[in-house]
């Protein structure tokens, strides 16, 4: 599990570097956006780009490191891939959470 | 014709991943269209994840027996492992997780039957001879509705 991190604007936009957010790195996954997140800017986007798949304890994990950021806080999520996209729509957590085809729309997009 | 293979491993999260992985791989190769793939993969996923986290919970690992029968219009895929039954020996019901609660609350869990479900145009569950065996059908066509 790699996480990297950059602030632009407004932001704090974390990349996910792996293939898989799955059942093996969930938890680790939590911890490490924990840290990662920690005292950063309002607004965190997830960049997905590198992830081409994702099952419901990876998706968990991602509700998780979401509710771990507070009231004050957001998430949003860009770059899904069509797998990605499909596992957060049919479980309507697209409602939850803005989604972004990719990080230059998530960028562009500043949602005070 | 029917094309027919079986794909076996240990229950180890890893294991899981490759031969999850590997089953996917076989079935594009003969011919289901990739959004297809792209959904029997995630049900294959959470399926055999339930085997490897619930079926054989505080014991050694046994085998996951995967059997897959391709036709023209639809994909059988049969799980079959020798661990702990489900609850009740049924499937569960795979409710949709309530979204409409305070971000506090969401919950973290709780998404894999139902994504089986929503995945998946045909489920069976049979409890035999101290074996869970698992049915799961898909359409091939990619344009056919789901569920």
């Amino acid at each position: 599990m790699s996480l990297t991190s950059t602030t632009t604007g407004s932001a704090q936009i974390v990349t996910v570097n792996a293939e898989r957010i799955d059942a093996t790195i969930a938890i680790q996954f939590k911890e490490d956006m924990r840290n990662e997140t920690e005292g950063g800017a309002d607004r965190v986007i997830l960049d997905l780009s590198e992830v081409e798949f994702i099952d419901s304890s990876g998706l968990g994990a991602i509700v998780a490191a979401m509710k771990q950021l507070g009231s004050s806080r957001k998430m949003d999520l860009a770059g899904l891939s069509p797998m990605v996209d499909k596992v957060f729509r049919l479980t309507r957590m697209d409602t939850v959470f803005d989604l972004y085809a990719s990080l230059n729309e998530a960028t562009a997009t500043s949602n005070s | 014709m029917v094309n027919t293979f079986a794909y076996s491993f240990l229950a180890t999260e890893l294991n899981a991943r490759s031969g999850i992985g590997s089953v996917v791989e076989r079935l594009r190769t003969m011919g289901l269209p990739e959004a297809r793939a792209e959904e029997v993969q995630i049900a294959l996923a959470e399926a055999v994840n339930n085997v490897v986290e619930h079926a054989y919970a505080g014991t050694d690992p046994g085998d996951v027996n995967i059997r897959c029968n391709l036709d023209a219009d639809q994909l059988w895929i049969n799980i079959h492992d020798a661990g702990l039954p489900l609850p009740d020996d049924k499937l569960p019901e795979g409710k949709p997780v309530d979204l409409n609660v305070p971000h506090a609350d969401l919950p973290e869990g709780g998404f894999g039957w139902f994504l089986i479900r929503e995945l998946t145009s045909d489920i069976h569950y049979e409890r035999k001879s101290g074996n869970n065996q698992l049915s799961l059908r898909f359409e091939v066509s990619a344009s056919a509705p789901l569920g």
